[in-house]
């Protein structure tokens, strides 16, 4: 097979035979299925502030967590020792979940073959001379105070993380990956008078460090981090109620990823708690809107070979010409739904049981160009950049932060104005996008998205769109002077 | 067993030190978690494990580097001594980096109320028992409770270790059990979730399950029906849920990193007018049972009460030694400590002092406001102090709640709010290490239609 990584044989001396007996022991009071999930993480960090490196770090990280389920029913232990003794411990606490004679024996185990290769990096960043990364934050650094004086604090961050897995299931696959992750942040302070605003920027991938050159060189990240401050020390009250809105592309596809994608993941739609629950087939977006998830774009952050349960990652179509047609999927929710499973089982860590997640979340191009949209918006919001955002998945209202947004008036894009949340309800927003733009961006590569207390890297994207009526909380009523 | 933790901690320090360190310093936690979700009075999911992990810091001179583990065998810590030495030689000399003055070293010896027995005596089918009740009298309060999204239940032993090589040696351990539910209430308008939780960290404080059930129905119940209002300013009551959201964006404002980097709106302002004079502010790492309360900081530094706010007034910023070097002060025992990396700057009891007003005397106030029961989003910068965020309650007429509003936002600005606060309410409980009484707030804008 193509990449097989024998990274748990070898290091650990982990066997075929380990594997079978580990699950055997899993299912030994009556489980229906078992999987093992082996992690090794390597991750460092480093921070320039001030000018100064402050911070350099580095971890590992290791356990195996061992899942039994049983009807609708999961037990789960784990451990950070791969000692077998540990590992077999863990087993027996997980099988308890089921109560009975064991009913099911693992069968063959074998190696499936690698579907996908979506990270071919060769020279890993762990690999990597320290002083290969340091370049990169100390040249963001410099290259940030130098684009402009009013720029006073600058900080840059650098993470990487190679991340091992081997998944070994009683259905009779065994699956590896080698998953590695890089990302690098900036964050500038302005400052003109007493008036001070924040910027940051940022990008990454499952690349090599090389990735960090050309249009993403740590200089231009460092640019647009200040660019970002700049432009806010000239920002004025945002407007407040609801308006015409234009999102620019790429990060504001967050409003997919709150506003639906989490609505549509199968857990809560199981349970029929979803604000989505019941709606397969219907309506529930205009009909320019088609969106996806996709975890098969090569590199991304938010791209995977294989999900955390060992199914092969793809692309399934959410909502098709404004109908939704899919849920996101892992195996329990597949098994109960009797729906194929999606590759959308993701966990933090091998502390972390799996649950359906996105991977990269976004539109379709459509027709409109970008110039055109902006000019039919009388009055309204052009929101360029986005913070974070988050969904009450039960009753469908999602917020999202608008970190750089202009006023748009008589169709051209006027004053900055300060941050500020836009709200609106999942189910109905995407029926009110009345034009989309030809200009598909993703997103840069740093997002991260929280379920339930775990973290997993994730990709949105968005052409530039406009939605016809959302509430904007800024402080400056309609009609009010720095809104008229 | 804590003292192996201890053992463990000390011996690292000193290998790095043989290795060539300058100075050095180890954390080492450990703990058993369980947790289990049941969902319509079946299990769900059922997890235990146990953990353990160790940070280690380096100094050589004023350069530092730090690396975690989980690996604690001997062969191990070796490597990881001498990639961390490794490190330290590339990062830059940085004056105000070190261990603290070690006159300033001790622990607090009294009991501080952090672990009890009852929660690790607690038996599996007790532990699912608590949560199936909790989700039972949630689904019995009223029939338009029909759906749960689940009942969980949860406990954990942490002991945790620290050690430096100015011969700083301290451990403890600690307890913590919640149980928790979020029903779904539903009418012809649609599906609405709450929840409602107790926690504790000995189980006999915690709330009755049925208690927990009842007040989580309460909450689903009346966000039904929700309607958005017309944009307007309006006094706005803060409950004691959402409140403490508040307190902490004061908190992150007056931490040192964020002062000497001049990244929030309280640079500057110390022994300046921050509030009115009705804002008292403390951080507490003394507090018998509290979420935030330790014998002794990241860096060993003995818990102290510090004032943050005194009457309006901003009388300190919170500290650990790196940030109290930077900005010329002395640490506040604010050294708060995972294992990987160095110490950051976190909360001990961090909370608004309570004022003399019931919550049912401050809602009779309002004649016509918004008393905000969630806020959801991340639309709060602390730089400016600018604030906007999604917000759900209900909509007080005459004193009196008259129906749920959702799908608005507030904004303002953290400054004006601070001095806006016009009442304070008797009810403050310490459900997190952040934690604030009710708070009715004027001169902020709420975003409908």
């Amino acid at each position: 097979m193509g990449n097989s990584d024998r990274f748990f044989y070898d290091r650990f001396g982990l066997s075929d035979a380990n594997l079978s007996q580990y699950l055997t022991v899993a299912l030994s009071e009556g489980g229906e299925y078992a999987d093992l999930y082996f992690e090794h993480t390597t991750s460092s960090s480093l921070l320039v502030d001030e000018s100064l490196v402050k911070t350099a770090t580095e971890g590992i990280s290791m356990g195996c967590g061992i899942r039994v389920v049983a009807g609708e029913q999961t037990g789960y232990a784990y451990t950070d020792d791969l000692a077998p003794e540990k590992i077999l411990k863990a087993a027996k606490i997980a099988a308890r979940i089921a109560s009975g004679p064991a009913r099911v024996s693992t069968v063959g185990l074998s190696e499936l073959d690698a579907k996908h290769d979506f990270y071919p990096v060769i020279s890993p960043s762990t690999d990597r001379a320290l002083s290969d990364k340091l370049d990169l934050v100390v040249r963001a650094d410099v290259a940030a105070r130098a684009s402009d004086p009013r720029i006073k604090q600058v900080r840059a961050t650098y993470g990487d993380q190679i991340r091992h897995v081997l998944i070994a299931s009683s259905d009779g696959r065994i699956v590896t990956d080698f998953q590695p992750l890089v990302r690098l942040n900036v964050f500038t302070i302005a400052q003109e008078g007493t008036n001070l605003q924040s910027g940051s920027s940022g990008g990454g991938g499952r690349v090599e460090l090389e990735f960090f050159t050309g249009e993403r060189s740590p200089e231009n990240f460092a640019k647009e981090a200040a660019r970002q401050a700049i432009v806010q020390l000239d920002a004025r009250e945002a407007p407040a109620g609801e308006m015409e809105v234009v999102l620019g592309p790429g990060w504001p596809g967050i409003l997919l990823h709150e506003a639906i994608g989490h609505g549509l993941e199968a857990d809560f739609n199981r349970k029929g708690i979803s604000a989505f629950s019941g709606k397969m087939g219907q309506r529930v977006a205009s009909d320019i809107c088609t969106v996806v998830d996709d975890g098969t774009i090569p590199s991304r952050r938010g791209s995977l070979n294989v999900d955390d349960e060992g199914e092969p990652t793809q692309k399934t179509t959410l909502i098709e010409n404004g109908i939704l047609r899919a849920y996101l999927q892992d195996k329990l929710s597949s098994d109960i739904l009797k729906t194929p499973r999606t590759g959308n089982g993701r966990r933090e860590s091998y502390e972390h049981i799996p649950m359906p997640r996105m991977t990269n979340t976004y539109m379709l191009a459509g027709q409109d160009a970008p110039e055109d949209i902006i000019r039919s918006v009388k009055r309204g919001l052009y929101a360029a950049n986005f913070g974070g955002g988050q969904v009450d998945i039960t009753n469908g209202k999602f917020v999202f932060s608008a970190s750089e947004a202009y006023l748009i008036e008589d169709g051209r894009i006027t004053s900055p104005v300060k941050g500020a949340t836009l709200i609106g309800d999942g189910p109905t927003v995407l029926t009110r996008v009345t034009a989309v733009g030809n200009d598909l961006k993703l997103d840069p590569g740093i997002g991260t998205c929280g379920k339930d207390g775990q973290g997993v890297p994730v990709g949105v994207g968005i052409p530039t769109i406009k939605v016809s009526s959302l509430t904007v909380g800024g402080t400056a009523p309609r009609g009010g002077q720095s809104f008229a | 067993m804590e003292q192996q933790l201890e053992q463990i901690a000390s011996e690292l320090v000193e290998r790095a030190m043989r290795a060539g360190a300058t100075a050095a310093d180890v954390t080492v936690v450990e703990s058993d978690e369980f947790s289990t979700a049941l969902r319509l009075g079946e299990i769900e999911k059922l997890k235990e494990a146990a953990s353990k992990a160790l940070g280690l810091r380096i100094f050589l001179g004023v350069r530092s580097a730090s690396s975690f583990s989980s690996d604690f065998s001997a062969v191990s810590l070796e490597r990881l001594v001498e990639r961390t030495l490794a490190m330290a030689r590339v990062t830059s000399e940085d004056p105000s980096s070190g261990l603290p003055d070690a006159s300033l070293l001790g622990k607090y010896e009294g009991d501080l109320g952090l672990y009890s027995d009852d929660v690790a005596a607690l038996s599996t089918e007790e532990r699912i028992d608590y949560a199936r009740r909790a989700e039972r009298a949630a689904l019995d309060a009223d029939p338009r409770i029909k759906n749960s999204e689940g009942a969980w239940f949860e406990a954990s032993v942490g002991r945790r270790a620290y050690a430096n090589s100015l011969g700083f040696a301290g451990s403890y351990r600690t307890s913590y059990c919640a149980g928790s539910v979020a029903p779904v209430a539903e009418d012809v308008g649609g599906m609405q979730r709450d929840y409602w939780y107790s926690v504790s960290r000995r189980r006999s404080d915690l709330e009755g399950p049925e208690e927990v059930g009842r007040k989580a129905a309460e909450r689903a119940l009346r966000k039904l029906g929700g309607r958005k209002m017309a944009t307007c300013q309006v006094p706005i009551i803060f409950d004691p849920e959402t409140s403490p959201s508040l307190v902490g964006h004061i908190f992150e404002a007056v931490r040192g990193d964020a002062i000497y980097r001049s990244a929030s709106f309280l640079t500057g302002k110390l022994n300046q007018r921050v509030a009115n004079d009705r804002v008292t502010v403390l951080d507490d790492g003394l507090r018998p049972g509290g979420f935030g309360t330790r014998p002794f900081d990241g860096e060993g530094i003995a818990a102290s009460v510090t004032p943050v706010i005194e009457k309006g007034v901003l009388s300190n910023y919170l500290l650990n030694c790196y940030t109290a070097r930077k900005l010329n002060m002395r640490t506040t025992g604010n050294a708060s400590r995972g294992v990987s990396g160095p110490p950051s700057v976190g909360p001990k009891n961090f909370y608004l002092a309570p004022g003399p007003h019931s919550a049912e005397e401050i809602r009779k106030s309002v004649k016509s406001g918004f008393y905000v029961t969630e806020l959801i989003g991340f639309g709060v910068n602390i730089v400016t102090g600018d604030y906007s965020r999604g917000a759900a309650g209900m909509w007080i007429e005459n004193g009196e709640f008259a129906y749920p509003v959702e799908e608005v936002t507030i904004a303002g600005n953290l400054t004006d709010m601070l001095n806006n606060i016009e009442m304070v309410g008797s009810d403050l409980q310490f459900r997190s290490s952040i934690s604030s009484p009710t708070l009715l707030i004027s001169g902020l804008t709420v975003a409908g239609t």
